[in-house]
């Protein structure tokens, strides 16, 4: 039996791998979002409501706040991606913030106090949730519409000339994106069973794009260590305890500086094959 | 027969024009050359056919159907297939998913196959790009690592996997040496023999008139001239604009 | 009522203006988004607040302040920016990012996260003009962004720095072959873009009476959204957008709620990258000026 301690920092690194997982996809048509938690946030209310005040079974009631954020991410996708690189960056980040005031103002989940009432899923139903999306995702990465993905953010000007539907593929990719980051969302309202507005704030997408950075924005195996390395690092440098998120914003520069497609990319996969 | 007609096509930016009421055919299965002197707007006729730009004023039709203001991945859906000046591949991917991506056709589905699943046609041809243009060796290599010459063939096997009706090449021969360039004329013939319409810049004559049936010159925007090769060079107007000062 | 608001919409007004000048010199030069401003502004805020509570003059808390977010501002160039300067511009923001955390780390290990507060009898007078109250520190506030902006004008008209930083901002290149040494004067635009942003945080603690870790976050950052609404192409766009969105921001509290003045703000950046992205004051398709 897994003692509580681990099984919390197992559920968060399921979590966070998820929601890395959103910033992942965005990253593979070459655009930056600093602002993912805002589907996270609205995949966390409308399952909770969900689940609490309707009684729909919780599965479902993530399921259904992964919908209605993917088709909150095609709606804001829809404008936002005639934006890109740090414009698409700004607007991302003004459009998480105003998310948050948006369920600060709203009273009927509580506002600033933050809504409670849900079950606590297990933390199986978290991996049960998180494994199945990381193999989608491994697989989704051996396709040709990845390797479309990927020309768009390499060279969109030559990939719309070979045929590439540039405008299709990032408002797919930031509509999916913004369905993962709601299951992340509903997981965390169902696991941490409180949620408040503040929990989706500017941090969380920052941490999301960090996992991502830290563990590599080629394969999603990278996302996966980046949230392990996010989540169970701090525990193991408690004699640094205060000042682990400085050395993780230290890591990041470092990252960036000497590796800067992350820990994991493929080449060290293929190296790492037998 | 003609595959690809430009009636009056006209393409103004603020106050410059950078071509000037063009009209002109290209027959079907025939290489065609553009020449001219640099800003003659070679490279703007490329990317109004391609859609990168929009004609201000004209007509451009591929086989009798209007392109102009389909988007860009339209129109190379319907068989326009075009390489570049400077050439522009896709920096994290090798030579061959360079050939894979290119493939259209099979839908979302096909698309989502697993590389390694996917059905044997895009492999297929894939592979057959690879043999046509001596690109085994490099087929798991970063493609944007590799010497010039080869990257000048990726870029144009990547052109030829989506099985284009019509290929425009943007100065194919610059920046190679005179061997590459004899096998590149040879590789060129051998794909307009198959039916392939193809339409080049070049400012190298010598590989224009081993190649090109017919000539179109242009200069600020204007057609000045056109007809075979040697028919051009005698054309005084166009001695002025583009051989006096280029040879 | 409409009058007391506006004076205090002017005095945030003028504290945004400062940070995102902080944020535009850098952004209209060399086209980076530095993140760490915002936090180099609840940096400078922290020094100030320091020194006035060590019983130093504000005059000499403001100048520390500036200081050293100019230091550290330089730091954040040599580390975050110059090895990335050939990457794409996502690169340089990740890194200004990673910046961000570890100053905002560093004050809450510092300074605790509990707000630091100003001594309660400084500059506490009020004048009344009329129904308007206006304190002695929103007078000092609006009077330092008078000054400092008023200052870095004949800097950027009449100084080598200046030109050497218009000439950059044009094209870099070229600039070089005109002899501009281009390493120094971008360490320069981050120094300077770091005191401003340093400045603006004494501002904010003498506006608000104190400083909190997370006042980057909260009122930094918001910046962004002043200078985009200026025109992230011209820097002297942030003179309009930031008194603007000051007012805006204090009007829509005073009328809908707190909860709405984020939305307000935020909204209307959203808007301008969508409806006019070359900000109030930018010109279309033009280059970065500054």
């Amino acid at each position: 039996m897994i003692s509580s301690y681990a099984s919390g920092l197992l559920a968060d690194t399921g979590i966070a791998f998820i929601a890395a997982l959103s910033v992942h996809l965005v990253l593979a048509v070459g655009q930056l979002s600093l602002g993912n938690a805002a589907f996270m946030a609205c995949g966390a209310y409308v399952a909770s409501v969900l689940t609490v005040e309707h009684g729909v079974p919780v599965h479902a009631a993530i399921a259904a706040g992964a919908v209605v954020s993917g088709l909150l991410g095609v709606l804001v996708g829809f404008p936002a991606l005639r934006l890109r690189g740090i414009y698409l960056a700004m607007a991302t980040l003004g459009f998480g913030e105003m998310t948050r005031s948006f369920f600060l103002t709203l009273d009927a989940t509580g506002g600033a106090a933050g809504y409670s009432g849900m079950q606590r899923l297990s933390l199986g139903a978290i991996w049960a949730w998180a494994l199945p999306l990381l193999v989608l995702v491994l697989l989704a990465e051996r396709s040709r519409l990845w390797l479309a993905m990927n020309a768009v953010r390499d060279d969109e000007t030559a990939a719309r000339l070979v045929g590439l539907d540039a405008v299709a593929l990032k408002l797919g990719a930031f509509g999916v994106a913004a369905a993962l980051a709601g299951v992340a969302g509903g997981l965390f309202a169902h696991w941490h069973i409180f949620i408040e507005p503040s929990a989706f704030a500017l941090e969380r997408s920052t941490e999301m794009v960090l996992a991502v950075v830290l563990g590599g924005s080629t394969v999603a195996l990278g996302p996966l260590f980046g949230a392990a390395a996010l989540v169970l690092a701090p525990e193991a440098l408690r004699f640094i305890a205060d000042w682990r998120l400085a050395a993780f914003g230290g890591l990041l520069i470092a990252i960036l500086l000497v590796r800067p497609q992350g820990i994991i990319d493929r080449r060290l996969i293929q190296a790492l094959k037998p | 027969m003609s595959l690809l007609s430009l009636r009056g096509v006209t393409c103004r930016f603020g106050g410059i024009t950078a071509l000037n009421r063009l009209t002109l055919d290209l027959p079907a299965g025939a290489i065609t050359g553009v020449i001219g002197p640099n800003g003659a707007g070679k490279t703007t006729l490329f990317n109004c056919i391609t859609g990168a730009y929009r004609p201000t004023e004209g007509e451009i039709a591929l086989r009798g159907e209007s392109l102009v203001g389909l988007p860009p991945h339209r129109i190379a859906r319907r068989g326009i297939a075009r390489t570049f000046q400077n050439i522009r591949l896709f920096h994290s991917m090798t030579v061959w998913e360079h050939l894979m991506v290119a493939q259209q056709g099979g839908g979302l589905r096909a698309s989502l196959a697993p590389l390694g699943l996917s059905g044997p046609l895009p492999r297929r041809r894939a592979m057959a790009a690879l043999e046509r243009f001596g690109l085994e060796p490099y087929r798991d290599r970063l493609a944007a690592t590799l010497p010039y010459g080869v990257m000048r063939r990726v870029e144009l096997a990547r052109a030829l996997t989506a099985e284009p009706a019509l290929l425009l090449l943007d100065e194919p021969v610059a920046g190679m040496n005179s061997q590459e360039a004899a096998d590149l004329a040879a590789l060129l013939h051998g794909l307009s023999g198959s039916g392939l319409t193809i339409l080049l810049i070049e400012h190298d004559m010598s590989f224009v008139e081993q190649l090109c049936a017919q000539v179109h010159v242009l200069d600020f925007g204007t057609l000045i001239a056109s007809g075979t090769p040697a028919e051009v060079r005698r054309i005084p107007a166009v001695i002025d604009a583009y051989l006096g000062v280029e040879a | 009522m409409l009058l007391q608001q506006l004076v205090n919409g002017l005095t945030l007004g003028a504290v945004y203006t400062l940070v995102a000048l902080g944020f535009s010199l850098v952004m209209g030069v060399l086209g980076v988004l530095n993140l760490a401003v915002a936090e180099l502004f609840m940096l400078g805020g922290y020094v100030g607040l320091s020194l006035i509570l060590a019983d130093y003059p504000v005059a000499v808390a403001i100048a520390g302040a500036a200081l050293v977010t100019a230091v550290l501002g330089v730091v954040v160039e040599k580390v975050a920016y110059q090895p990335l300067r050939n990457a794409p511009p996502i690169a340089p923001l990740l890194s200004t990012l990673g910046f961000s955390v570890i100053f905002q780390t560093a004050a809450t290990n510092i300074w605790g996260s509990d707000p630091l507060l100003m001594p309660p009898d400084l500059l506490d007078a009020r004048y009344r003009v009329g129904s308007v109250s206006v304190g002695q520190a929103q007078l000092l506030v609006m009077a330092t962004a008078v000054v400092l902006v008023a200052a870095l004008a004949l800097l950027m008209r009449h100084t080598r720095f200046g030109y050497g930083l218009r000439a950059i901002a044009e094209n870099r290149d070229v600039a070089r072959l005109l002899g501009v040494p281009a390493p120094l004067v971008t360490s320069g635009a981050f120094a300077l873009s770091g005191a401003l942003a340093g400045v603006a945080g004494v501002q904010i603690g003498l506006h608000y009476s104190a400083i909190t870790p997370y006042v980057g976050v909260e009122v930094g950052l918001k910046a962004i959204a002043v200078m985009v609404v200026g025109g992230t192409t011209n820097i002297w766009g942030v003179l309009l957008a930031g008194p603007l969105l000051g007012v805006l921001e204090v009007m829509t509290v005073a009328l809908g709620g707190a909860a709405f003045r984020d939305m307000t703000v935020y909204g209307l950046m959203i808007l301008t990258l969508l409806v006019r992205p070359q900000g109030l004051l930018g010109r279309a398709g033009g280059a970065q000026r500054v």
